[in-house]
């Protein structure tokens, strides 16, 4: 498979929050306000391209070297975990500009399953390291597509007369089905 | 085996790296984010719109969002929030929602509206039904969201709020599409000014202390007389004084003297100030905690008190420095006991001075004490409220005779005469003349009939249309037999051996083309010298601020002035100085003005201060109304209008008042009062209550 479909397919056809449903906490709570679901999308862009790459390499140099294949799931939580923890620490004292863009989202993702579910893909699908960085940044682009396409809805909405027992949440979940279903179309296209 | 090992050992590394990054990559942050962050749900759920629960406990230390943020902890954690930002010094103040808006809902309709009640829903077709595009649309959006009850609908429709019962988390300023409520703490509702986005009636816009006039009237006519002396004190602390001396410009806006008269808005706020004069008790005054800072207020005046008033209640300590024995400043020496009684005078100002202000009186700035002995004594600012004392000179041969006098001269002697200094006594002539056809000149004429002067003219080189004194004085010095001699510039003073004061000679005038200030100048008349015979005279042709300080000082003498001797602000509206912890305001800033204005300047430079001493930059306000109008809000007609003569002002009879120096003009009848307040149609900018006309 070429990088070109690669980025293809894991943008629109397994579209991690519309195809796969991975991290849906963050694509109903963040996605209110336009603002705040860029930011969310940047943040996870960049943090998915550096837990996926470290994820593969601690995999591939430590777990497989070792014979301990079965603790990857609980490894990789630790290894997010204290790396979004760094990286937000690093941020906050070395580049003061970022981190009031992306900071915030930081501890956010600390607990998102879409990064867990894209490291553990990438080693499922037994991608190399280029292909694995690539699907990385892949995934967390249509991650960031999704989460602002929900959002333009979502601000639209409040403008609209929503039944009572629909309004807020309600309409969120039936509005992402929706969406989710327009995203059906790219089904075999890879 | 080898896998306990190898999570004890990952788990080693990844703690020791934590915290060596921890200390290295350290970054100074609130504490209270980190007790705030503790009390929300901790589960990350973005409900709050902010990115996790973090993001929303900085945004409320940062005061982007109010203590309720967060939608799962619920109001208990709400309080706790409050109570962790209430313990901070400069935030200790209750946030308190407050409705912009008393009318809007009483503008015409532009449809028929049957859809869903709510303000939101409403406001998505064509921003409302009605014509006002910025008021109240009164569904009540906001008293639903509001989940401590502190909100009910009043009786005309828009929403009241209770401020015992709000706890100021915002609900409703959120939920309301029309952005009329505001949820504020009482330091930044002391430092709001006018703005030309706000929904402000058009008395509002002139008045130069930006009283909220409808709010206050309309609290006179509900028999809430405390709610209405509470509403002018946020903006004006000197209500008795102004209710008696201020040329009220407001009432040349009010819509109802389009079509009618206009309503007699300051004999109602005298209204409002004598009610809590005649309790007996004073209305609490609350004020911000302490800040730690020191202001220096030079002049007790009008301005000095009122910037002094503001900066205490933000917290400040203050400290009033005055030349005279008392203070006042023009209130208490310039303006005659007739119209302002010095015992209500010092009520007002030992009410102020209560809030914990210091005094320092007989002691002048560039003479007793100095800007460098007062950076030594820790002020980290200076207000400059030094008045405009000094009087012009006419500038003609023998104005320095025995028994020739200027205005302010005159007025401060005397004023101190009747204060107990009787080694001021001035003589009282027989026959006396005031040159001038200001405010300061009709006092000195009212004063001098009141002294027993025989015979008292006016010298006035205009005519009576172009006397910028109030109309009602120049009405009530007529009635008290003051002659005006009109069209008449003083050109010499005649005195006699003794160096006595004996004629002034005048020249007859013409009015020619309008000069710059509009007003037609006059033209001599070759060949019209007139003698009259006096034997006192008092020039009051107008008047500048004192600079001389600037010569005693080094650093003072840096001071940028104008060419008139005022302090040059470097914008009219911050009144910060080139000397950038000096401020100034009133009189000393835009030259002789009125007390409303001083006191006006006097908030306008507190406001800056607040804002200086607190690191901010000093920056005028955003979409600043500074004495201009908003567009469209000034009507030509007022349909609908039934006419209703206006409260004549209870007054003294004539031949009583001019004998003595009781106070000539008196308070309204409590009826009169109330009629008087339901003469206002509660303006906003564009609807006013039609209703109502009738009433």
């Amino acid at each position: 498979m070429g990088y070109f479909e690669l980025i293809i397919a894991c943008i629109f056809v397994n579209n991690i929050l519309l195809a796969q449903f991975l991290g849906n906490c963050p694509f109903l709570g963040t996605s209110k306000k336009m603002e705040t679901a860029t930011g969310m999308g940047m943040a996870v862009i960049f943090v998915l391209v550096l837990a996926g790459t470290i994820t593969w390499l601690i995999y591939t140099y430590v777990l497989v070297k070792f014979d301990l294949v079965y603790l990857r799931t609980i490894v990789f939580i630790v290894v997010i975990a204290s790396l979004v923890q760094f990286v937000e620490m690093f941020l906050k004292k070395s580049i003061p500009a970022l981190y009031a863009g992306l900071g915030i989202f930081l501890p956010l993702i600390t607990t998102n399953c879409a990064v867990l579910g894209v490291c553990v893909l990438n080693i499922d699908k037994e991608f190399t390291f280029m292909q694995s960085l690539v699907a990385s940044f892949a995934y967390a682009a249509g991650f960031a597509l999704a989460l602002i396409l929900f959002a333009g809805v979502r601000e639209r909405i409040l403008l609209a007369r929503v039944p009572k027992p629909l309004q807020d949440t309600s309409i969120g979940l039936v509005t992402a089905g929706m969406i989710a279903l327009a995203f059906y179309a790219f089904k075999g296209m890879v | 085996m080898t896998a306990l090992l190898f999570m004890l050992l990952l788990g080693i590394v990844c703690g020791l790296i934590l915290s060596i990054a921890s200390k290295v990559f350290y970054v100074y942050e609130d504490p209270r984010i980190s007790a705030i962050e503790n009390l929300t749900a901790g589960a990350n759920c973005g409900g709050c719109g902010f990115a996790g629960c973090s993001a929303a406990a900085a945004a409320v230390v940062n005061g982007e969002a109010s203590p309720s943020v967060c939608i799962v902890a619920g109001a208990e954690a709400a309080s706790a929030i409050a109570a962790v930002m209430g313990v901070d010094p400069g935030t200790a103040e209750p946030i308190l929602s407050q409705n912009e808006c008393l009318g809007g809902n009483r503008a015409d309709d532009k449809y028929l509206y049957s859809g869903v009640s709510s303000c939101r829903a409403m406001t998505s077709f064509y921003g409302g039904k009605r014509v006002c595009s910025i008021g109240c649309i009164g569904l009540g959006d906001c008293v639903k969201a509001c989940k401590f009850d502190a909100l009910i609908l009043g009786t005309n429709g828009y929403p009241v709020v209770n401020e015992s019962k709000c706890v100021g988390c915002g609900a409703c300023r959120d939920i309301c599409p029309k952005n009329i409520i505001k949820i504020r703490t009482m330091s930044e509702r002391l430092l709001s000014f006018n703005q030309d986005d706000a929904a402000l009636a058009p008395c509002q816009q002139t008045c130069p202390a930006e009283i909220d006039i409808p709010r206050y009237i309309r609290q006179i006519k509900e028999g809430d007389y405390e709610g209405a002396v509470s509403t002018i004190r946020e903006r004006n602390p000197l209500l008795l004084s102004c209710g008696r001396v201020c040329p009220h410009p407001c009432e040349d806006k009010c819509r109802r003297g389009i079509e009618d008269e206009p309503v007699s808005i300051n004999q109602l706020k005298r209204f409002a100030a004598d009610y809590e004069m005649n309790s007996g008790k004073r209305l609490p005054i609350p004020c911000a905690p302490d800040t730690g800072k020191n202001v220096a207020v030079i002049g007790g005046g009008p301005a000095g008190l009122t910037c002094a008033y503001f900066l205490r209640r933000l917290g400040h300590a203050v400290t009033i420095f005055d030349m005279m024995p008392k203070l006042g400043g023009m209130i208490r020496y310039g303006i005659p006991e007739y119209r302002l009684p010095k015992k209500v005078l010092q009520w007002e100002i030992d009410g102020i001075l209560n809030l914990g202000i210091k005094t320092k009186t007989n002691v002048k700035f560039g003479y007793d004490f100095n800007l460098e002995s007062l950076v030594a004594s820790g002020f980290d600012a200076i207000f400059m409220g030094i008045g405009a004392w000094k009087d012009y000179n006419m500038k003609i041969e023998g104005e320095n005779l025995i028994n020739c006098y200027t205005g302010i001269d005159f007025l401060t002697k005397f004023a101190r005469t009747q204060q107990g200094d009787s080694d001021l006594q001035i003589p009282i002539g027989k026959k006396c003349a005031v040159v001038g056809g200001g405010n300061t000149a009709i006092d000195c004429v009212r004063t001098l009939i009141r002294l027993g002067a025989e015979e008292v003219s006016i010298v006035y080189r205009r005519t009576r249309k172009e006397m910028p004194a109030n109309l009602v004085e120049i009405e009530a010095a007529e009635h008290e037999g003051v002659k005006f001699q009109f069209l008449a510039a003083p050109n010499r003073v005649i005195g006699n051996q003794e160096g006595k004061v004996i004629g002034l000679e005048y020249l007859r005038m013409e009015l020619g083309q309008p000069d710059a200030s509009g007003r037609r100048r006059p033209v001599p008349v070759e060949g019209s010298e007139t003698i009259i015979d006096v034997d006192m005279l008092i020039t009051a042709i107008g008047q500048g601020p004192d600079v001389s300080f600037k010569e005693n000082g080094k650093r003072i003498a840096d001071l940028a002035t104008t060419r008139w001797d005022t302090i040059d602000a470097i914008n009219p509206e911050t009144l910060q100085t080139n000397i950038p912890y000096i401020f100034t305001g009133g009189d000393s800033a835009t030259g002789a003005s009125l007390v409303v204005e001083g006191i006006g300047g006097g908030r306008r430079a507190a406001r800056s201060i607040h804002q200086y001493l607190s690191g901010q930059p000093v920056i005028p306000v955003k979409n600043s109304l500074f004495k201009k109008n908003i567009d469209g809000t000034i009507f030509t007609s007022v349909p609908g209008v039934i006419k209703q003569k206006r409260a004549e002002m209870p007054e003294l009879p004539v031949d009583v008042r001019i004998k003595c120096f009781e106070e000539a003009d008196l308070v309204l009848e409590k009826e009169d009062a109330i009629r008087e307040s339901s003469r206002c149609m509660n303006c906003c900018r564009i609807c006013y209550d039609k209703d109502r006309n009738a009433a």
